[in-house]
């Protein structure tokens, strides 16, 4: 087949492929599709794998510390389906063709992202409140929509995902409504909270549309769904009365109504902030990852053991069976 | 890592008597025993599940889905297999 | 008429010790296994730690749920985990000692597991309906914590050199808290004649049986060191534990009155 042959191959199945996400069907597995697309995939799944890993730590800091059983309970519950979520998005990365442990090598030398947010230090039980409520509540607006994402495990994942993080999401509000009607320390540690994650929740949509590296693309191929902005905006307005319930003074002092489109307008988010934790100047960068590979580290020896034990017993099997 | 050499199992989930084992996702295991352990840990933390089968990925043998034209469409032809290709007078009722 | 008022007060405060004694073992291993979070050695071991912490820190609340509602003072859960010192805690120390590395964990949940089967399958004929009722639902969840401990035991003491080295290891440095779990004092002598505790005493031959096959499939040796601390039923702890309390009630002290 000469060249020209195979590019003309090449157009066709792109075409088909093309067709088939503009009708709205789901790519599968074994499915051809273009490099582009695929590592497109890896690098947003996994990254959305990675970051909720990461983001057991933050909270995870916080379980021992729970100020009532069930509390405790809930939230070690809570960083437990983390886990979970994470297990469930390794799992559709690796129907692209990478294997896990692939994954979290990128992840530890830094080639792999996850989401910034989680370089922020939780400092309180209030931070534990926010971030449920805001972190989580951002995270799910984006889940929501990617619920309908082109990729089928990708999207499989997420309507699970999205399953079980309800709760999630509650969990914390009902943490800032104790704190919030609570004593006066207690109102204070839910504002001084809010303060400290309402910014870096809304970065956590990503750049503008106009900025964003991956967006166009992305969404011509359906792996995204909603923009960035659009997605920030439906957040942006949820949480409005969400702030006005628990009393607390809104961290935007430039948020105003718009009638006209019929969305809040917003301050301006401090973009220097989001590339200067991103760029590792974050209070927990290089703690999350170190944490990571000792965790990983530590456990070299028990996978170890657990190949040395499988092959013995196989071998054990085999000597009786024959 | 030695992560590489755990197992990749494939697990599906009957969520309640009476209906079929669906497929729930993957995790990695040492063999079937802990495999089976393991998805009750991820897959059924909300009893989603009264049983569980997990299978090696490896061994499950998948048709092509670039191939489904020749795979599947045969089938397309045959409408008689369907109840619907047989109407029926409105005074039997159903059938 | 005084005397048999008096006999049912200090019952019902033996009750109480005793509930509490079961609600700190719970609690005290829930939160040491709750440390392995984000710690496991890969993630599906993490989630299923985490389940069986999750487990041990439900017992723990029905029974202090339960402790509550026998002394009526308008207790809470949270009084008996958050508000009392490390002496009136009474949590056997086994429980207690750091969560080591994974070959430590899983030696105490061995230890622990097997004991669990045996005790709570003897709680399960307590003529106190409540801890009956508590022993039917830890049993279904021991069988499994057992299968899990067992097997790793398994893996990891006919693993590598190294794994068998740390199981041993893990082995040794517990054995000598095993001793105490099978003593009791004049307290839980009078709810055994009373036909409400369990005398774990009746069961410690089929204890270390059991143990000794799982230890001996897994080509580990049962120790035969003499040494043994005792003291956690009365409050004598090792130092692990205050240290542990301080994290776990700091919060919670650090607010008297509020609500969370």
């Amino acid at each position: 087949m000469s060249t020209e042959d195979q590019i003309e191959d090449i157009n066709a199945l792109e075409q088909k492929f093309q067709a088939r996400i503009d009708a709205e069907q789901k790519i599968e597995p074994k499915d051809w599709m273009p490099d582009a697309y695929r590592k497109n995939l890896i690098r947003q799944i996994s990254q959305h794998a990675h970051s909720e890993v990461i983001g057991m730590q933050p909270e995870g800091n916080w379980i021992t510390r729970a100020p009532s059983l069930r509390r405790k309970a809930v939230l070690l519950a809570k960083v437990q389906d983390e886990a979970g979520h994470g297990l469930y998005l390794y799992s559709a990365t690796e129907t692209l063709g990478i294997s896990r442990a692939e994954l979290i090598a990128a992840l530890q030398d830094g080639s792999a992202k996850y989401a910034s947010i989680f370089n922020y230090p939780t400092q309180t039980w209030g931070d534990v409140g926010a971030i449920g409520w805001l972190v989580d509540g951002a995270a799910i607006c984006n889940q929501v929509s990617l619920q309908r994402t082109s990729y089928g495990p990708y999207a499989r994942g997420m309507i699970r995902i999205c399953k079980e993080e309800s709760f999630h999401q509650r969990q914390g509000y009902q943490i800032m409504i104790e704190l919030a009607h609570g004593t006066p320390e207690q109102k204070q540690m839910a504002q001084d909270s809010l303060n400290r994650f309402y910014w870096p929740s809304l970065m956590m949509f990503g750049p503008h549309d106009s900025e964003s590296a991956h967006s166009a693309r992305s969404m011509q191929w359906k792996i995204k769904r909603e923009t960035n902005d659009d997605l920030r905006q439906k957040f942006i307005d949820q949480t409005v009365p969400q702030i006005e319930y628990l009393g607390l003074e809104h961290p935007d002092k430039d948020l105003k109504w718009n009638e006209e489109r019929g969305h809040y307008d917003s301050g301006e988010i401090d973009w220097e902030e989001f590339q200067n934790v991103i760029n590792g100047n974050g209070h927990c960068n290089r703690q999350r990852i170190q944490h990571h590979v000792k965790a990983h580290e530590e456990g070299a020896w028990v996978r170890d053991a657990q190949n040395a034990y499988d092959q013995k017993r196989r071998a054990r099997k085999a000597s009786t069976a024959a | 890592m030695s992560l590489e050499h755990l197992e990749l199992f494939e697990v599906f989930v009957r969520s309640a008597r009476g209906l079929d084992h669906k497929h729930a996702g993957s995790l990695h295991a040492a063999d079937h025993e802990q495999a089976l352990e393991y998805a009750r840990d991820c897959y059924t933390r909300r009893s989603e599940g009264v049983s569980i089968w997990v299978v090696k990925s490896r061994d499950i043998c998948a048709s092509q889905e670039d191939d489904s034209d020749s795979f599947f469409d045969p089938s397309d032809d045959k409408p008689y297999r369907h109840a619907t290709y047989f109407p029926l007078p409105k005074e039997v009722g159903n059938m | 008429m005084s005397t048999s008022q008096s006999s049912d007060h200090d019952s019902k405060q033996d009750l109480i010790n005793y509930v509490l004694r079961l609600g700190d073992d719970a609690l005290i291993l829930g939160h040491r296994l709750s440390e392995w979070v984000s710690r496991g050695p890969f993630l599906e071991e993490d989630i299923a730690l985490g389940n069986v912490a999750l487990d041990y820190i439900g017992r723990s609340r029905m029974c202090y749920n339960y402790a509550a509602e026998l002394s009526g003072e308008g207790k809470t859960e949270d009084d008996f985990a958050y508000l009392r010192d490390e002496r009136q805690f009474q949590n056997f120390l086994i429980n207690e000692l750091p969560r080591g590395d994974f070959a430590y964990t899983i030696a105490r949940q061995l230890f622990v597991d097997v004991f669990n089967k045996h005790y709570l399958s003897a709680l399960l004929q307590s003529k106190d309906q409540t801890l009956a009722a508590i022993a039917a639902k830890g049993i279904k969840e021991t069988q499994y914590h057992l299968r899990r401990s067992r097997e790793w035991t398994l893996r990891l003491g006919d693993g590598t050199d190294e794994s068998h080295q740390r199981m041993q290891t893990a082995i040794d440095e517990l054995w000598g808290y095993t001793h105490e779990i099978f003593e009791h004092d004049d307290i839980e002598q009078r709810l055994i004649d009373a036909g409400i505790a369990v005398d774990a005493a009746a069961f410690q031959k089929q204890w270390l049986a059991d143990v000794s096959a799982i230890l001996a499939e897994a080509t580990l040796t049962v120790p035969d060191a003499e040494w043994a601390v005792r003291g956690g039923r009365e409050g004598y702890h090792t130092e692990h534990l205050s240290l542990l309390l301080t994290e776990m009630q700091f919060v919670y002290r650090a607010y008297p009155n509020a609500k969370w």
